[in-house]
């Protein structure tokens, strides 16, 4: 009489049985039992920013990995900066696919494809005009491409069957071109299975500047993507920047009033969507970055289909944590949330401080714009 | 003769030639640990696997798995996700679980009375491990009153139907031999529905065991093995034949088993969440189980071994109901509840066996072939009561 399996999902039989199950739970112990953890490894509180058990246990060794998601959001690249005969500035990049183990949650390792062992990739960072030089040097397994968006010739496209194809296990290939248009782009592998070559980490921001500029402002780069750990068609891990989280156990130290502006970009892979939401604030929202005026002003959400990207501005009234994420909920439990720590300008290097920052980065991500017209070379 | 005679050796040697094999193959094995035999390219990718035994809600607000890995490597659980979250969780003794070792999860989620929660277990290298709670309710903690009133679940479907059935005793008595007959066929016919009933939950229960069980195997394997050791235990040396008594007590044994295995069904059920018994499938299964008392009173119709040994019977046959009930809600173990399923299987094909050798025994005597007509609808009608009156137990 195997009976009992097909009650399982019969919700309404259960229903009809509530009055007997009812007394039998009735008359069961109560065993109170409060969780015994409330405090992570790294002595955050578990509560904190308000999401509750809703988070990951451990802290991922970024020593190990090669890159820490703070350090990502200032990190830009201008290349090894020269003037050619034209007057024209060129900067020449040298990208190599590496095949590399990285810890995307705390004690989870995804077997990743990378540039340069990173993901995302370098965040390639020029000024409209530019002569770009990007060298890729394959040491991986796989072929793999650079597919750059933006203007272009057709053989620098980086696509199977045009140009250099795609590049062999030991191969290499030079794309070369003018930067334009002005924006807020990404570039990534393009070599077949795309799918695969992508949410494996195959990708990286592409920030083009215009040639006046953009106001000053705190900038950073998010790179929203997320990780198909059981290759079953199906993320497990999302993120910005990679690591679960990590914005939550670290929040980023912002200054009350000051003009934040976020290079947004969508690299996911298996969802069709992916969005962005600021708490206890509004943002103006430059579709593509391809504009100098927004393209929408005073809005909480605004959504990236696959490959889609923008640029959000903002400034804090009030100091605080204050979330952002994705008003995707799930994407949000699963990984994909973190904070802005906005304090007063006085209490400032403390906030670095308490997440591991110095005055470093807080340079970089005041002179994004202004530090490569010096031509700097990092 | 003495030409062919092998040399005749101290004892001492003679163990030594029954060692040499076991010492080589000691060496074989010490080799391919060591060296790995020449074989290391052939090893692959890690090879992850552990199975969710039990989930459980002890408590407002507290989900507990119990995590057996049936893998070939040791594995650990990095993180737990509760309905496509992250969750904070606390793993003891350790977050890693050994080859065929376990592992305790505490998750402290709020889970929802009457919801269903999805929970996946997402070990180191990205792989996950799924696991359902498909009505939560909070498990039964063991107390008196829950102990009494399982209890009491156990006998309304096990106990008091086989009791009722065999209160046809007095009526039947007065049939004729061919009526006897069929009623001992009938017996057959349910206890073959039962065997079946019975092969198919231990199948369900095996499917759930860690792979290292072979479930499936193990319960083909335990079940013939207990029909052949009970075959061989009801086997007369001068081929006399078996006291009427005996083939009843077999017969109780048979249906007692599976009715361990319908009580632990029913308390694992309350226990998990699963089920909530209403009133009218405890009616449902009274009445599919009153058949079973017919079966154990008829080989008894002529002689009558008194009533001390009708209430020992039923306490045989009915009693493990209760006892399952109790074991599956408070104490739940699938390897258990597999073995107890197999040897039911097993001891009730050897009473159909015993049974069906009355039958044709009774038929000889009455100078018809084996198989008559008679006996023939005496099966099909023990098959289709206990097959109409499941309609009432199956949803
Ligand atoms: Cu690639």
């Amino acid at each position: 009489m195997s009976w009992w399996q097909r009650l399982l999902n019969r919700r309404d039989l259960l229903k009809v049985g509530a009055g007997a199950s009812a007394a039998l739970v009735g008359a069961a112990a109560l065993a109170q039992r409060t969780p015994n953890a409330t405090r992570t490894a790294d002595g955050h509180p578990i509560d904190h920013g308000g999401h509750g058990g809703n988070r990951m246990i451990g802290t991922v060794d970024h020593t190990k990995n090669g890159f820490d998601p703070l350090q990502l959001l200032t990190d830009w690249d201008y290349g090894k900066v020269s003037r050619l005969p034209n007057g024209q500035t060129l900067r020449e990049y040298t990208f190599i696919a590496q095949e590399k183990d990285i810890e995307i949650a705390p004690g989870v390792t995804f077997p990743a494809w990378t540039y340069n062992g990173r993901v995302p990739g370098p965040t390639i960072r020029c000024t409209e005009g530019d002569r770009l030089r990007v060298r890729l040097i394959n040491q991986s397994r796989h072929p793999h491409t650079i597919h750059f968006h933006g203007v272009h010739p057709w053989e620098m496209d980086g696509v199977p069957g045009a140009g250099a194809g795609e590049i062999p296990p030991g191969g290499s290939t030079v794309y070369e071109f003018d930067a334009e248009p002005f924006g807020c782009h990404l570039y990534h592998c393009h070599a077949t299975s795309l799918k695969r070559h992508i949410h494996k980490g195959m990708y990286g921001a592409f920030i083009i500047d215009p040639e006046q500029g953009r106001p000053p402002a705190r900038e950073f780069v998010m790179m929203q993507n997320a990780f198909d750990t059981n290759f079953d068609g199906g993320n497990e891990v999302y993120a910005v920047n990679t690591i679960g989280f990590e914005y939550a156990r670290r929040p980023i130290p912002v200054q009350k009033g000051e003009l934040v502006r976020l290079y947004l970009i969508n690299i996911l892979e298996f969802d069709l969507i992916n969005s962005f939401h600021l708490h206890g604030n509004m943002f103006d929202y430059y579709d593509h970055g391809t504009t100098l005026t927004p393209t929408s002003r005073i809005v909480d959400t605004t959504m990236q289909a696959q490959g889609q990207r923008g640029i959000v501005e903002f400034r804090y009234k009030y100091t605080g944590q204050f979330m952002f994420h994705p008003h995707i909920s799930e994407f949000t439990e699963l990984g994909w949330m973190g904070m802005f720590n906005v304090v007063e300008p006085k209490d400032f290097p403390r906030a670095l401080q308490d997440v591991g920052l110095n005055d470093t980065w807080n340079e970089r991500a005041l002179n994004g714009f202004a530090a490569k017209q010096k031509g700097s070379a990092t | 003769m003495s030409a062919d005679a092998t040399p005749v050796r101290k004892p001492s040697a003679v163990w030594a030639f029954a060692l040499v094999p076991i010492a080589l193959l000691g060496v074989l094995i010490a080799y391919l640990v060591i060296t790995g035999g020449g074989l290391r390219e052939l090893s692959g990718p890690p090879v992850e696997q552990v199975k969710v035994t039990r989930v459980t809600l002890p408590s407002e607000g507290l989900v507990r798995l119990q995590v057996v890995n049936d893998g070939p490597q040791s594995v650990t659980i990095s993180q737990v996700l509760v309905d496509d979250a992250f969750w904070a969780f606390t793993a003891s003794p350790s977050t890693n679980v050994p080859r065929f070792g376990r592992v305790t999860i505490d998750v402290p989620y709020p889970w929802v009375e009457g919801d269903a929660h999805h929970l996946q277990l997402l070990s180191s290298i990205g792989t996950v491990f799924k696991a359902e709670i498909p009505v939560a309710q909070r498990t039964p903690q063991p107390n008196r009153d829950l102990f009494w009133q399982f209890g009491l679940v156990g006998l309304y479907v096990g106990l008091i139907p086989i009791a009722l059935g065999m209160l046809w005793y007095p009526w039947m008595r007065h049939l004729n031999a061919n009526a006897i007959n069929f009623i001992l066929s009938l017996t057959v016919g349910l206890l073959i529905f039962l065997a079946i009933g019975t092969w198919l939950d231990a199948l369900e229960f095996a499917a759930e065991l860690p792979a290292f069980w072979q479930g499936v195997p193990a319960v083909a394997l335990v079940a013939l093995l207990s029909f052949g050791v009970l075959l061989a235990l009801g086997t007369r040396r001068n081929g006399e034949e078996p006291s009427p008594l005996g083939v009843s007590t077999r017969i109780a044994v048979g249906i007692g088993l599976h009715n361990l295995g319908e009580g632990l069904a029913i308390g694992a059920a309350f226990a998990l969440g699963e089920a909530a018994l209403g009133t009218f499938l405890i009616l449902g299964f009274t009445l599919h189980n009153i058949t079973e008392g017919v079966g154990i009173a008829a080989p008894l119709v002529k002689k009558n071994p008194g009533w001390r040994a009708f209430v020992l019977l039923a306490l045989i046959a009915g009693g493990p109901a209760i006892f399952g009930t109790w074991l599956g809600g408070f104490a739940f173990n699938p390897v258990l509840a597999t073995v107890f399923l197999a040897v039911g299987v097993g001891a009730i094909a050897q009473v159909v066996w015993e049974v069906g050798g009355m039958v044709v025994r009774a038929s000889r005597h009455a100078g018809l072939p084996n198989a008559t007509w008679l006996n023939l609808a005496g099966v099909t009608a023990g098959v289709v009561i206990m097959y109409v009156t499941a309609f009432l137990v199956k949803f």
